[in-house]
């Protein structure tokens, strides 16, 4: 080890917390960990079960089918053109990517508490370890979709993708961004009050209804005006709806929907991040 | 070099308070207020003084902890439970913040507290090593240079491509030792992890430490109850008590000034209250300086007489467990004392004390041979410290049998 000036303090501990203390250098530093997290996640999920990964497809392609049997033979909400079990499809899909995104990082600090009370790492690391590797089932899923897309396609149901399918990766992104902001906020606030555990658990069933997973946003407007605006301030609705565009050539576009996500979903990240940053140093004293 | 620095470091923890603030516990208080009772969640946490009842909602687990260490150094850190050590590591491994302070450091630290957190039970010893490694704050790069070594050092060759939930605890300790020693962390943090292990894997673990701290000039925090590993691997201890330091300073003193300073306050407990109508009672009894297998065994005895008589003192020890085991008789070497009025001191001396180590319990008798004037149960509880009866290191096995003698033994071929 070379001298090193007696001014030359590495780093510092200390009682004075800053708001914002993001350290990218340092998370960068702990990327392998990053990665080994998510390799763990992935492998050992469906460790000791047959059929294994498999069951990344069975979850979406059940319940794809059971809302079709539902909500469109049943209750006959109205897909247009587009077969519904595609169009379900695509909703379950994205819808739960952001589900397993939002209730596993809201679990961080409970269910790390006994690794974080032993060792310092970069506790950011650990929801975006979660966010990075329900993308990688979220991508498995989404060859499923293409398979069906590619039969319904060869049997003429009229569905045709857009140039705009592009900027899907993107639509997903902020799916992964708004659900890492919420979860982060949800973790933070659980250390104390468990209650929002169970919360989180029913909320977000309650949620999927007002997104527009299993029926057109326009549908919504149309039905039931007077209520439609709880689906219209939702942005997971603008995500979902925008998904389907993209896939099916179905459903609305609108400018303010994206510029209205982008805006919450920032907003939501940045909360996150400060009051994530707030727990971390001190939530081992009252987990 | 000054690689780290403490600067009034305390750290404070809210009574009653401690991880609750939900509803239920707010309803419990409510309900307990309405029948008058006492707040059933004020002793929760009460860390500062366990024995003792708190007088006000705060309390200090740390209070002005100011110490630096230089670069190569083995701090040793003891003190009893509750003394505040964990509290002071795990502000080290910035697992938690100080209430007020600072904590300056030139290296990057590691800690290794409670090994094995952070295997996952379904990954193989092989996958966990990268996992803990990293988690430890090391790369991959680092740990895929050093993988056979940790592998040899583990001694788990055969299992490493086993899941670790198959492993005995044994091999779990023995191999997160080993991604542990074989990190190079400028300053490593270390709580209790030689407790476990068999005596082997004790031995090389230390053996291990001592080539860290003293081969590669790396700077050791370290933790234990365990005088012997302390007394074996630090150059400098530091003692704490109730969350402040109380001794600093070369490894044998403070470990002395420790083991002293507990055993007085034991002796001196017992004897608080004098029966004023006995015509000679012990005021205090202590023992003297640290117990330790065939070492010296020094206890210094105050009697308080109102009559001139010859007496005769007994000195017996049981095991922690009531069992007697040993005497120490004046009348069996033909000694007897002639006491005056007002304080008398005794001393007893043993040269090589057989005892192995462990707890023991002392009874103390005064009297003649046909009268007891005064007599303590149980009235001290002292540690035996692992020791040598000859020069060949300490006792490690005790095989169940408290004595031990040192025999002079023969052989004829």
């Amino acid at each position: 080890m070379s001298k090193i000036d007696d001014q030359d303090w590495l780093y510092t501990i200390s009682s004075k917390r800053k708001l914002i203390d993001f350290n990218f250098q340092e998370i960068w530093r702990y990327r392998d960990l990053l990665f080994l997290f998510v390799k763990r996640d992935v492998v050992t999920v469906y460790k000791q079960t047959i059929l294994g990964p498999l069951w990344y497809l069975i979850q979406p392609l059940f319940t794809a089918l059971t809302f079709t049997l539902i909500f469109n033979k049943v209750a006959n909400i109205e897909t247009g053109t587009v077969p519904p079990f595609l169009f379900n499809l695509a909703g379950v899909s994205i819808w739960n990517y952001f589900n397993t995104c939002l209730t596993s990082t809201s679990d961080t600090f409970k269910t790390n508490a006994a690794i974080f009370g032993k060792v310092y790492f970069p506790r950011i690391i650990v929801p975006l370890s979660i966010i990075i590797s329900n993308l990688m089932k979220f991508g498995i899923q989404l060859l499923i979709f293409i398979a069906f897309y590619i039969f319904y396609y060869f049997n003429g149901a009229a569905i045709h993708l857009t140039s705009s399918v592009l900027f899907f990766p993107l639509i997903v992104m902020l799916m992964g961004l708004l659900g890492l902001g919420l979860g982060m906020i949800i973790s933070s606030m659980v250390t104390k009050y468990r209650d929002l555990k169970f919360l989180v658990g029913f909320g977000v069933q309650l949620l999927m209804y007002v997104s527009a997973v299993m029926y057109p946003l326009a549908l919504m407007r149309e039905k039931l005006p007077k209520i439609a605006w709880v689906v219209e301030y939702n942005p997971l609705a603008y995500i979902i709806e925008t998904a389907r565009y993209m896939l099916l050539g179905t459903g609305t576009f609108s400018w303010f929907g994206i510029v209205y996500t982008v805006g919450v979903t920032i907003a939501v990240l940045m909360l996150g991040i400060v009051i994530f940053n707030r727990t971390e140093k001190t939530f081992i004293d009252t987990v | 070099m000054t690689i780290l620095k403490a600067e009034n470091i305390s750290k404070q923890y809210r009574l009653g308070l401690v991880g609750t603030g939900t509803l239920s516990h707010d309803l419990n208080r409510w309900w307990a207020s309405i029948r008058g009772k006492e707040d059933p969640y004020l002793k929760v946490g009460s860390v500062n003084d366990r024995s003792t009842k708190a007088d006000s909602e705060y309390v200090w687990a740390l209070r002005d902890i100011n110490f630096e260490v230089k670069q190569g150094e083995v701090l040793g850190i003891i003190g009893k439970n509750g003394a505040g050590k964990s509290t002071l590591l795990k502000i080290l491994s910035r697992v938690t913040i100080p209430t007020t302070g600072e904590i300056k450091t030139k290296g990057r630290i590691a800690s290794l507290l409670e090994v094995g957190t952070g295997f996952h039970p379904e990954l193989t010893g092989r996958e966990n090593i990268y996992l803990n490694g990293a988690i430890l704050g090391m790369t991959k790069a680092e740990i895929k240079s050093k993988e056979a070594e940790i592998i040899e050092f583990s001694g788990c060759e055969r299992y490493i491509d086993t899941p670790v939930k198959r492993y005995s605890s044994g091999m779990r300790v023995r191999l997160a030792f080993a991604v542990a020693a074989f990190l190079e962390p400028d300053i490593l943090v270390i709580d209790e992890v030689l407790a476990v292990g068999d005596a082997e894997f004790q031995k090389k673990a230390i053996g291990k430490m001592q080539d860290i701290s003293r081969g590669d000039g790396r700077t050791v925090l370290f933790v234990s109850h365990n005088m012997v590993s302390i007394l074996n691997l630090c150059s400098r201890v530091i003692c704490m008590e109730h969350g402040k330091i109380i001794a600093d300073g070369p490894t044998e003193e403070t470990i002395d000034f420790y083991l002293n300073n507990q055993q007085d306050k034991i002796a001196n407990e017992n004897f608080k209250n004098i029966d004023s109508n006995k015509e000679i009672s012990v005021k205090e009894f202590n023992i003297m300086s640290k117990v330790k297998t065939g070492h010296v065994f020094n206890s210094e005895i105050i009697i308080h007489s109102k009559i001139e008589v010859l007496i005769q003192i007994a000195f017996t020890i049981s095991t922690a467990e009531s069992q007697p085991i040993y005497q120490i008789y004046s009348g069996h070497v033909g000694e007897s004392f002639k006491m005056k009025v007002g304080d008398n001191k005794v001393k007893i001396v043993v040269d090589s004390l057989p005892l192995v180590h462990g707890s023991y319990l002392g009874n103390l008798w005064v009297g003649t041979s046909s009268l007891t004037y005064d007599f303590h149960k149980e009235v001290i509880n002292f540690e035996v410290q692992e020791g040598a009866i000859r020069c060949d290191g300490p006792i490690s096995s005790k095989n169940g049998y408290p004595i031990i003698e040192n025999a002079n033994w023969e052989f004829y071929e």
